[in-house]
């Protein structure tokens, strides 16, 4: 059996460096410092690297920091049914608090998948649709996942009037990642509405979305409002929870 | 604010979760413990390593909340049944390690005490290795000098409940729903039975004295100590059970149908166990039929820690998806014998209907479909006992997690299965319990006004192919008892 491979360690120093350093980013001179390697050798690294999508630049010839392919193989570790288990107790209490039906959901293609869902606490007639498929574009589920991940390529369908796409979307987003929480508004189905949070595993990885949703008139305050912050700082209090069941958090 | 702090003393963990007024979980925190296999058939855990635990999560659950003990308006206590430990009354040590509800040692007791139903009239309880009173019997003849110093009163015997609030507040104290679980109280008159009591050959002077499952027995810490229920009639309280005919079945390491029967016990024909519901304070008792199996769950963290085909519980319902079926493989595991309606301790599992065609997605389909299953056998002996047929199940505890299995339950039972908006219900009822106790919440309407349905699974298979499964089901029961001989120990 041939010896470890020389590269493939120094690829995953640099990695492990970059993955330490976390929102903070480093630039060629930085990692060769850090790792005692010559800047060529480090070049080349993370050129290959970036090729397949491990690492990623903002701007050509500017710092490093992990890529999307990277975290995308580590989420692929949290199961769906994992996370169902690890949400199950703080899923029911926002239900619970919210009164209204909750889902949680991971990307899976180009859409939401629900892993989880609570009825709404009336007691009416609900069917669960844990495995249902959901536009991204037009939840807050969907929002929360791609402004923490990838936006999926693929035709954005106009549901109603209000669906956003193009740029309205990408500003939709950008509100999104400096907010931490999403919602949408007549979106989906006119008169609906939905808010959610992300769900973040040890890594800080953004893993799921727990949300909410419901008729307009008792998400918001008017129709055309976003919706109320009590009902905001429900979901952000249930996804921090999960987070930290997930080790996303220390307390 | 206030809040009720639950503490549940489980067969694998404790966990302190704190509640707020409308039921809501305010913090959880959780802490596993030892399980200890000295031999084949025996399992045993460590109670000062469990008490410490409990400690431990009482504060952490606190400091999650950033509360603190002026907060929690009372502590309630629910617990494993059954496990049974003896400590010196001075210094507060055990011992020997706590005998675990699922440990067969005391087979040869069972067998040299006689008929299975010698002591159904008086305590509700057949003859089995699963309660308590042979337990204690077992450590008496085992220990050295144990006996004499029984006799003394230098030792005190207690289930986990008594164990933790000895610990807590210093009393010596147990309640009617874990005394019902020794084999040594007689249904009718809540008390220990003396005709019990000597043919198990236990010093009285060692017995707790029996309370309500809902009072102040002391305090912790400045806070009131207000309850205490096992855990299977935890999670019927916390599923809000108090008119006769509601029941609930929770899926944890085992799985337990309990179905409330009113203030008068009620006998089975059909294998089912007659225990203690509840006793709020000075209310009369309230009953409950029983379905115990043994092993669900655990039969899950089996798989998991000794097979090795997943790394966690969750997983099972991914690698259970990746086929269809089970490929004609049934799994029954009679790691502890059979408990409910067999009562056949000298069963042991089987893997049934094995072929070459069977791959690990099988494997782990059979190991879900064995909690479904079991739960029919279960069901149908309810159903037998009480004249009427179930209508729906209500579900909880950490399996209904499993959507895959929750819809297989549905399938073979015929029955909507239906989960209340909080799956933790077994510590949700020792808080309720504790609630009633000091006036946190005012009765037991308020308490039925929290329940709501979470989710809920509807029966869609063909009748043809439920009366197979059941079928194959029980052919691979058969192959399971007998197991056990003379020179196995
Ligand atoms: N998603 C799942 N699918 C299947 N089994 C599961 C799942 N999640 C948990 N389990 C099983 O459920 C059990 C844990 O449930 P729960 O927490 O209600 O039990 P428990 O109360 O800890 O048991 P105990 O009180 O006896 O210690 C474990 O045996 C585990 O194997
Ligand atoms: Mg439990």
């Amino acid at each position: 059996m041939p010896g470890p491979i020389q590269s493939i360690q120094r690829a995953a120093e640099v990695l492990k460096l970059l993955a330490h350093g976390g929102a903070h980013q480093l630039s060629v001179g930085e990692i060769s410092r850090a790792l005692d390697l010559a800047k060529p050798t480090v070049h080349g690294i993370l050129r290959t690297l970036q090729e397949v999508g491990f690492v990623e630049q903002d701007v050509e010839g500017g710092k490093y920091r992990l890529g999307a392919a990277l975290f995308q193989i580590g989420t692929s570790y949290l199961d769906g049914n994992e996370l169902r288990a690890k949400a199950l107790n703080w899923s029911d209490t926002l239900a619970m608090r919210a009164r209204e039906a909750v889902r949680i959901g991971v990307m899976h293609g180009k859409h939401v998948l629900v892993v989880h869902h609570v009825f709404r606490p009336d007691n009416s007639r609900q069917t669960v649709d844990t495995g249902a498929l959901l536009p991204w574009h037009a939840t807050a589920l969907g929002k929360v996942l791609v402004a923490f991940g990838e936006w999926p390529d693929g035709e954005l369908q106009r549901y109603t009037r209000h669906t956003l796409t193009g740029l309205d979307l990408s500003t939709a987003l950008d509100d999104v990642r400096e907010r931490d929480w999403a919602y949408d508004l007549h979106e989906l189905v006119e008169g609906e509405a939905s808010i959610a949070a992300p769900i973040r595993d040890r890594r800080g990885v953004v893993v799921g979305a727990v949300g909410i949703s419901g008729p307009v008139e008792r998400l918001c305050e008017s129709p055309d409002q976003p919706p109320r912050l009590e009902l905001v700082s429900y979901v952000r209090e249930a996804a921090r929870s999960v987070s930290r069941e997930l080790g996303g958090l220390s307390w | 604010m206030s809040y009720i702090a639950a503490i549940d003393q489980g067969t694998t963990s404790s966990r302190c979760i704190v509640f707020d007024q409308s039921g809501g979980i305010v913090s959880v925190a959780q802490r596993e413990h030892r399980q200890i296999f000295p031999r084949p058939g025996w399992v045993e855990h460590d109670a000062t390593e469990i008490w410490t635990n409990v400690q431990a999560v009482v504060r952490d659950a606190l400091a999650q909340a950033s509360l603190t003990h002026a907060d929690i308006a009372a502590f309630g206590i629910t617990n494993q049944r059954e496990t049974t430990v003896v400590w010196d009354r001075e210094t507060g040590e055990p011992v020997h390690n706590a005998i675990v509800w699922q440990d067969t040692r005391t087979d040869a007791v069972i067998k040299q005490l006689g008929d299975q139903d010698r002591f159904r009239e008086r305590s509700g309880l057949p003859l089995a290795t699963y309660f308590s009173g042979p337990k204690v019997r077992w450590l008496l003849d085992n220990v050295e000098g144990l006996r004499e110093r029984a006799g003394r009163g230098e030792v005190l015997f207690g289930t986990m409940d008594t164990w933790l609030i000895w610990n807590l507040t210093g009393r010596h104290v147990t309640d009617v729903t874990n005394a019902s679980r020794t084999m040594l109280m007689n249904l009718e008159t809540l008390d220990w039975d003396p005709e019990l009591v000597s043919a198990m050959d236990v010093p009285l002077a060692m017995l707790p004295q029996i309370r309500s499952s809902s009072e102040v027995y002391g305090s912790y810490e400045g806070v009131p100590v207000a309850s205490a229920l096992g855990d299977q009639q935890a999670a019927l309280f916390g599923q809000t059970c108090f008119a006769p005919g509601e029941g609930k079945c929770t899926y944890g390491t085992g799985a337990f149908l309990l179905i409330n029967t009113g203030d008068q016990p009620v006998r089975s024909r059909n294998g089912l166990l007659t225990t203690v519901g509840y006793k709020i304070g000075d209310e009369p008792a309230a009953y409950a039929l029983e379905g115990a199996i043994a092993v669900t769950g655990a039969l899950v963290q089996w798989f998991r820690d000794k097979v090795g085909l997943i790394s966690s519980a969750a997983e099972i319902e991914t690698l259970a998806r990746t086929v269809d079926d089970n490929g004609g493989a049934y799994f029954v595991p009679a790691f502890s014998g059979l408990f409910a309606p067999h009562w056949r301790s000298d069963a042991r599992g089987v893997i049934a209907g094995l072929t070459g065609y069977i791959s690990r997605g099988h494997l782990a389909r059979a190991v879900l479909e064995a909690s479904a299953w079991q739960t029919r056998e279960v069901v149908d002996a309810m159903n037998a006992d009480s004249g009427v047929d179930l209508t729906t199940l209500r579900v909880d505890g950490g399996m209904t997690a499993n959507n895959l299995l929750m819809q297989f339950l549905a399938d073979v039972l015929d029955v909507p299965v239906v989960r209340p908006i909080v799956a933790e219900t077994t510590c949700l009822g020792a808080a309720y319990a504790a609630g009633l106790a000091v006036g946190y919440w005012p009765d037991t309407a308020a308490l039925k006004a929290n329940w709501h349905k979470a989710a809920e699974w509807e029966p869609s298979m063909e009748p043809a192919a439920r009366d197979k499964g059941y079928r194959k089901w029980k052919k691979a029961v058969e192959r399971t008892v007998g197991w056990m001989d003379e020179d196995d120990d």
